[in-house]
């Protein structure tokens, strides 16, 4: 007899124990500029550090807000009992406006469509609650957020069926590679209810293009299915070619053939923990077409609302919009700039990067330093960049990509002279690495 | 092939059942003193309204709180970036020391055994996820509070199969009734994971009694798969005697508590103590290490924000504070439930008599004229609609025995409170008066509005409350 539900023993046992190796590692030994300079560097977390600056210098001026107060009026008492599961009018009035923002105003949300949950996680898997029964499935385009094993799957009972993508074209989404993957799953006697892209992709950094979009609606309509866009990274595309949304592609297909059911089908993820780097304010939301939709989402968001006192704060941030104009300006300038360091860093060790536009991180070629095009080498050499080199990236394979070599490698999650250590040491073991691939005297101690 | 999953269809969250048309009709028609002196009175929301003015006042003297600062410094990047699922230690440690107090500090808890969560809704839900399989089953005493219909069944596929209790003995928990609910799910071929109680319990307003503890623990003895979660959100609302014994208590008393240490949980919340519903902080406490570790990356579907628990954490860290509080927030719960009660005596209305919560379960038995949940539900309709009160039926609750409703007293000012008491007095003196002429009333044209009135409401999307 089980004294516990299985997804409690999964929960515990269900982890690539190596890759927490990499998170125990960095914990046991963080580097530090001055109290431990040959510390392992962490670029495994994609979190935006860059702006927090602007952020406090607005909090300095507006006192008022986190004293929870209008106006010199104290609101407090209202924010302390506000637990209406339709969330703050004023914050979804405001996140509509800066959403329409990210996407050049080139389409319009309507505030009543929107759901706030406690960040995108709890967002995605309420997605999943309301589209699918346990055992049926979503295709996820690989690679892909390694969380999303857990999010969309754990509690769900959801099945996730891989789409691979390879660099023979960018890791771009292909019609092919989308029957493919549906007819993977009908083997396996899984029901397909959607696929689910990230765009921009976590973990490539590029957004989607206007063909892939509409290859994948075309794909959507054809088999009657949803599509679930994270579009987490919508406001950290700091170069061309601009951002593109899912609901752009489809509002354009229903103007021209005013086919309507794929709008009902069509939903969108966003967070603030990405662009404003506030991933510990726990702001995340749904937004869909579906009137169903919205409504059960609504309700199960009572599992994990957003804390009034956050809602308050974000809604008057989100207000000025002379404020969030200039901070989205200045981070995509700081974002790119730190990207371009990355990459040129990287390329001075002989290693490249795909070509990215978004994101907080690259995704970075390294088949070239594996002692042989297997997912045994690409952990190899995920271990000697950890202990010998002491940076901790993410291995792709964790990412379920289908081709090993590629690691995900954060810019933004710590400061430029940190960057440059980094890229130093990378350089450095590249340098020596060229005379010793294979040299097995080189021991790794973790 | 169907759009949508079966949770988005059907309505297992249980916001289409009659109950939540009150709720339209208080909103349609809210009472105000200066606006809108005839409209409904909400009654039926449990929220603690009655010391913000304790709170507010120590947020004045601590401004830097709130201004994410600490010793004068700026820490908003720490927290802005502080999303890890173990929570701020120092909110664990200052939270463990507030339950501690209010359990008078015969039991202590340890922070590491603490999980936090958006909400006792999410925390609920968790534990029914860690320790339940789709289809199984948990027992409740009734009447439980509404909510527990959505938040442990509709995701997570549990089945709730009720343990009655009837006013014999004031709604206590009896062996026979637990061994009853035992037998029915049985035969409904459910197997039973455990029990859940709220205590103190909501709608009673009653803290449990040693024995009825004792009972539980014993009765999750006998399987050794079977828990005990004791969902203590009103622990902080106990205004007088018997004071409260939590089950943690009976445990450390225990010299057999060896077997059930590891199945015993605790949900707890501050959204009633301190009147912060909408913060969203909640937890779970479990001495069994799988189920809070399994808890731990659960509780990432609904995380409590850094910058609320770092508010929290140095409010619940001023221990004066917060003894100064938990004193004066429990002696104006007193008043207000006497006011209450008096109140209702004066219409000729007896409530079960409570010592803490933020509501009265209140007898108007004698109001129906038959002893129906029907006659119940007409008898509500009229105080809704006549009397202009929106109180909770307690059929809503599941109650076995029609006739009892829940009345807050928390949530309004003292005027106001008056104010439906006065209404309600009039109402009963009118409703004696009129009692004679019940048998000439048109029994099948009351039945045919009462139809109407469903299909037209229920039709709409309701907007929930939260009733607890």
């Amino acid at each position: 007899m089980n004294m516990l539900s299985r997804k409690a023993s999964q929960g515990c046992h269900g982890q690539d124990s190596s890759y927490f190796l990499g998170w125990q590692e960095y914990d046991k030994n963080p580097y530090h500029p001055i109290q431990n300079s040959t510390g392992i560097i962490q670029m495994g977390l994609a979190e935006n550090q860059l702006s927090f600056d602007l952020l406090k210098s607005w909090l300095r001026r507006n006192p008022d807000i986190v004293g929870l107060k209008n106006d010199g009026v104290s609101v407090f008492r209202e924010l302390a009992l506000f637990q209406d599961y339709h969330g703050l009018p004023a914050l979804k009035n405001e996140l509509v406006d800066f959403m329409a923002k990210i996407r050049g105003n080139g389409i319009k949300f309507a505030p009543e469509k929107l759901v706030l949950a406690a960040g995108a996680t709890p967002a995605n898997e309420i997605l999943m609650f309301c589209l699918a029964d346990p055992g049926e499935a979503f295709i996820l385009p690989t690679p892909y957020y390694p969380g999303f094993d857990r999010d969309l799957k754990w509690r769900t009972g959801v099945e996730i069926v891989p789409m691979h993508c390879s660099s023979s074209n960018g890791f771009r989404i292909t019609s092919c590679a989308l029957e493919q993957a549906y007819q993977q799953a009908q083997k396996l006697h899984l029901n397909v209810k959607g696929v689910l892209i990230t765009n921009p992709s976590n973990p490539l950094g590029i957004t989607m293009t206007k063909t892939e979009l509409n290859d994948l609606v075309d794909f959507a309509i054809d088999k009657n299915i949803h599509i679930i866009s994270d579009e987490i990274y919508s406001g950290t595309v700091f170069n061309s070619p601009r951002f593109i949304s899912i609901m752009e592609v489809v509002n354009e297909r229903i103007s021209v053939n005013n086919t309507t059911s794929i709008w009902n089908r069509i939903h969108i993820v966003y967070s603030l923990s990405k662009d404003l780097g506030v991933p510990g304010f726990r702001v995340g939301m749904i937004y869909s077409n579906n009137e169903t939709v919205v409504a059960a989402a609504t309700k199960m968001s009572s599992f994990g609302l957003v804390s009034s006192q956050t809602q308050y704060l974000v809604a008057n941030l989100l207000k000025d919009k002379k404020f969030t104009f200039k901070y989205m300006e200045e981070t995509h300038r700081r974002l790119k700039r730190r990207k371009e360091m990355l990459v040129s860093g990287l390329r001075n060790a002989g290693i490249r990067c795909l070509k990215s536009n978004a994101g907080l991180f690259c995704w970075v070629d390294m088949r070239h330093l594996l002692s042989s095009a297997t997912f045994e080498a690409e952990k190899e050499l995920w271990k000697r960049i950890l202990c010998q080199v002491g940076l901790n990236i993410s291995p792709g394979s964790s990412c379920h990509c289908c081709e090993p070599g590629w690691f995900r490698v954060c810019f933004a999650n710590m400061s430029e002279d940190t960057l440059k250590v980094a890229m130093r040491r990378m350089k450095a073991f590249t340098d020596s690495n060229i005379s010793a691939v294979n040299d097995g005297n080189k021991r790794v101690h973790c | 092939m169907r759009l949508l999953s079966t949770k988005a269809t059907c309505n297992s969250h249980g916001q289409d059942s009659l109950y939540f048309q009150g709720w339209q009709e208080y909103e349609k028609n809210p009472y105000d003193e200066v606006r809108n002196p005839k409209g409904i009175i909400q009654m039926g929301l449990a929220e603690n309204q009655l010391s913000f003015d304790l709170l507010e006042s120590w947020l004045a003297k601590n401004p830097d709180v709130a201004g994410f600062k600490r010793d004068g410094k700026s820490i908003f990047r720490e927290l802005a970036l502080f999303q890890d699922y173990h929570g701020l230690p120092s909110f664990k440690q200052a939270l463990v020391d507030f339950m501690a107090d209010i359990r008078g500090n015969k039991v202590t808890f340890n922070p590491n055994h603490i999980v936090l969560t958006a909400g006792a809704t999410s925390a609920n839900e968790t534990l029914m996820f860690c320790l339940v399989e789709q289809g199984e089953a948990f027992l409740l005493p009734t009447p439980y509070y509404p909510g527990f219909d959505r938040d442990l069944k509709w995701r997570t596929g549990v089945e709730i199969v009720p343990i009655q209790c009837t006013s014999s003995n004031n709604f206590q928990i009896t062996e026979p009734a637990l061994r009853q609910a035992y037998e029915e799910a049985r035969k409904r071929n459910l197997r039973v994971k455990g029990v859940l109680v709220t205590n103190p319990s909501n709608p009673l307003g009653t803290t449990m009694s040693r024995s009825e503890l004792k009972l539980l623990v014993d009765f999750i003895k006998e399987q050794n798969d079977m828990h005990l979660i004791s969902d203590e959100i009103y622990s902080g609302t106990v205004f007088s005697s018997p004071g409260f014994v939590s089950v943690m208590e009976i445990l450390r008393e225990r010299n057999d508590a060896d077997g059930v240490w590891n199945r015993v949980h605790v949900v707890y919340s501050l959204s009633k103590d301190l009147g912060l519903p909408g913060f969203r902080v909640g937890a779970i406490y479990s001495e069994n290490d799988t189920v809070v570790a399994a808890a731990t990356k659960m509780s990432s579907f609904g995380l409590v924000s850094s910058q609320t628990q770092y508010l929290l954490s140095a409010m619940l860290g001023d221990k004066k504070f917060t003894r100064n509080y938990i004193v004066e927030n429990r002696k104006r719960l007193r008043r207000r439930q006497r006011m209450l009660v008096s109140g209702l005596q004066k219409g000729g209305i007896s409530c079960l008599e409570s010592n803490a919560g933020l509501f009265c379960w209140v007898d108007m038995r004698h109001l129906l004229h038959s002893n129906t949940f029907e006659a119940e539900m007409e008898l509500w309709m009229k105080i809704v609609h006549q009397v202009g009160l929106n109180i909770s039926p307690g059929s809503s609750c599941h109650c076995a025995e029609p006739g009892w409703f829940r009345v807050c007293f928390a949530n309004m000012s003292e005027e106001t409170l008056a104010l439906a008491m006065k209404r309600l007095k009039a109402f009963v003196a009118e409703s004696t008066c009129t009692q004679r002429s019940a048998a000439l009333f048109n029994g099948t044209s009351k039945r045919k509005s009462l139809t109407k009135w469903v299909f037209r409401l229920s039709s709409r999307d309701h907007r929930e409350q939260e009733e607890r």
